[in-house]
């Protein structure tokens, strides 16, 4: 995964987004949306439910097209889905009819990337490392949420995608498991520096991960602040009481409530 | 033994006992003539298990067989039928707009058609066996067709949308994602159409066969031998009862992630 470090850099401009949906007026979910993901980066991306992120992260993963503006990889336009880009969604979406082994080497198989044996030797490796390896014939109901989160993790990683895309990836998810997925990840990315949109509601979970910091807002949404996130690596949760994290977390709230006291007026 | 100790167990035998009760009761206590003329349960199991049957049917009897036999292969036949045609158009619909555009507008107006109403025209039409077949394979055929296509449309959106970011080609998702994803509405589907195939079955040789539980029931309604009736009824019950639990339990094969998955959540 060297070569990761030098690829994957996503280029958004100007990209709006119009949802149509019968008999009802249609809504301009994104309006003129520019921003740059850096390679090898974990980039964050913030805002309130329903603010369009997903909408954002469906387009980069392929799944929507803009219908204004532009999305490039390298500056390759985005068109459709590919195993260059893998997507990890709110909700598990671990096939449940296939054992844990089965759904991590599903897309070595599928794209014909490797062996058979070769897929599951590597799917091995990744198991035991997300201490799953006892867990690799069992089927994803018979998990934790933990652990499904884990295995989904596995499912992309044997890929060796240039950019992951997690949307929300830890919803659901009690405090506690919560917490020690966040550290679990943070370590993980530090190790592989794949480049990383990972998008979430949740301002703790955003400052704690982020090398950068996306604010969403407005109405249609865009970026309204880009803010790196100077804490240092290797992330523990002793960020989260230092001054610096406190600035931060401080800033971003102020953007927030005045883009709500904003959109009260209005009303 | 174990099932000696399965509280599950038990209860069934004391629903079925109290069945039987009613049943006596109804016949030997209520006092209305046309309850009278009912068979009471001693009356229908001495026959049921005469070597000597008073109306010629028993378990003794080959031609009690003969109609058995007749009555599973016109149900398996039509039910075979069904699931061979029935899930393939349900998976089409599903994956294809225009199959289900073209389908649904046929299915959505011939379902509703009550399978009786289909006899005489299936008569006409068809030389004798086949025409009985037909009435229970078109019942049987609208349920799995429909509910394999309910079955692949309520498939989470994620894993297909998972399949595409991991590459998998139409091929994949349909064996990996689509036929599995469905496969425990099919399942529920092939349940139904059994209980229609037989129901119809039944309903179908009264009208319109030579042979079978359903020409049973009704010779023998012709001839007032009532006990012969009861015994056609439940011969049929136990057919019925043992298709859906062989089916349930080839679902259970088939879908030992459901079983297992259920297991740990208790």
């Amino acid at each position: 995964m060297a070569d990761a470090r030098s690829i994957g850099r996503i280029a958004v401009k100007g990209v709006g987004k119009l949802y149509q949906r019968p008999k009802q007026p249609p809504v301009q979910v994104l309006d003129n949306c520019s921003f740059e993901i850096e390679p090898a980066k974990l980039t964050v991306l913030m805002g309130a439910s329903g603010c369009g992120k997903s909408t954002l992260a469906y387009m980069i993963a392929g799944y929507l097209s803009p219908d204004k503006g532009s999305m490039t990889i390298d500056d390759i336009s985005i068109v459709g889905p590919g195993p260059d880009r893998i997507m990890v969604f709110q909700e598990t979406a671990l096939w449940p009819w296939m054992t844990v082994i089965e759904n991590v080497i599903f897309g070595p198989r599928a794209l014909g990337s490797m062996s058979d044996a070769e897929a599951r030797s590597k799917a091995n490796a990744l198991l035991t490392k997300f201490g799953l390896i006892e867990f690799r014939d069992k089927y994803p109901g018979q998990l934790s949420g933990g652990m499904k989160r884990r295995a989904e993790l596995a499912q992309a990683l044997i890929n060796s995608p240039k950019i992951m895309i997690l949307d929300e990836p830890f919803r659901g998810l009690d405090v506690m498991t919560r917490e020690l997925m966040q550290e679990y990840y943070v370590g993980l990315f530090e190790e592989t520096r794949l480049t990383t949109l990972f998008i979430t509601a949740e301002l703790e979970e955003a400052i704690f991960l982020a090398d950068r910091l996306l604010i969403m807002g407005g109405s249609p949404s865009r970026i309204v602040k880009a803010i790196e996130v100077d804490l240092p690596h290797p992330r523990t949760w002793e960020v989260l009481t230092s001054e610096r994290y406190l600035e931060i977390k401080e800033e971003i709230m102020r953007l927030l409530y005045q883009d709500q006291e904003a959109e009260l007026l209005a009303q | 033994m174990r099932m000696l100790r399965n509280r599950k167990f038990w209860m069934m035998c004391a629903g079925n006992l109290g069945l039987f009760a009613l049943w006596y009761g109804s016949v030997k206590w209520i006092p209305l003539e046309s309850f009278r003329r009912m068979p009471d349960p001693v009356r229908v199991m001495t026959e049921w298990f005469n070597p000597n049957p008073v109306f010629g049917i028993s378990i003794f009897v080959k031609t009690y067989y003969f109609h058995i036999l007749y009555s599973t292969y016109r149900a398996l036949v039509s039910f075979f039928l069904a699931v061979s045609l029935g899930v393939p158009l349900g998976i089409l619909m599903g994956w294809n707009k225009k199959v289900r555009e073209f389908a649904s507008a046929l299915l959505g107006l011939l379902q509703p058609v009550p399978p009786l109403a289909w006899v005489p025209l299936a008569i006409l039409i068809l030389p004798g066996e086949a025409a009985v077949i037909f009435v229970c394979f078109l019942v049987a055929f609208f349920a799995t067709a429909l509910n394999t296509y309910v079955g692949v449309k309520s498939i989470d959106p994620d894993y297909f949308r998972a399949a595409a970011c991991l590459g998998a080609s139409r091929k994949d998702v349909l064996f990996d994602v689509i036929i599995p994803g469905a496969l425990p509405n099919i399942f529920t589907g092939l349940q139904i159409a059994m209980g229609a195939a037989w129901f119809s079955l039944a309903a179908g040789e009264m009208i319109a066969a030579q042979y079978g539980l359903g020409f049973l029931i009704m010779e023998s309604y012709n001839l007032v031998q009532v006990p012969t009736i009861v015994i056609g009824m439940a011969t049929l019950g136990l057919l019925g009862y043992f298709s859906s639990m062989f089916i349930r339990y080839v679902g259970g094969k088939l879908m030992r992630w459901r079983e297992e998955a259920m297991g740990v959540k208790g």
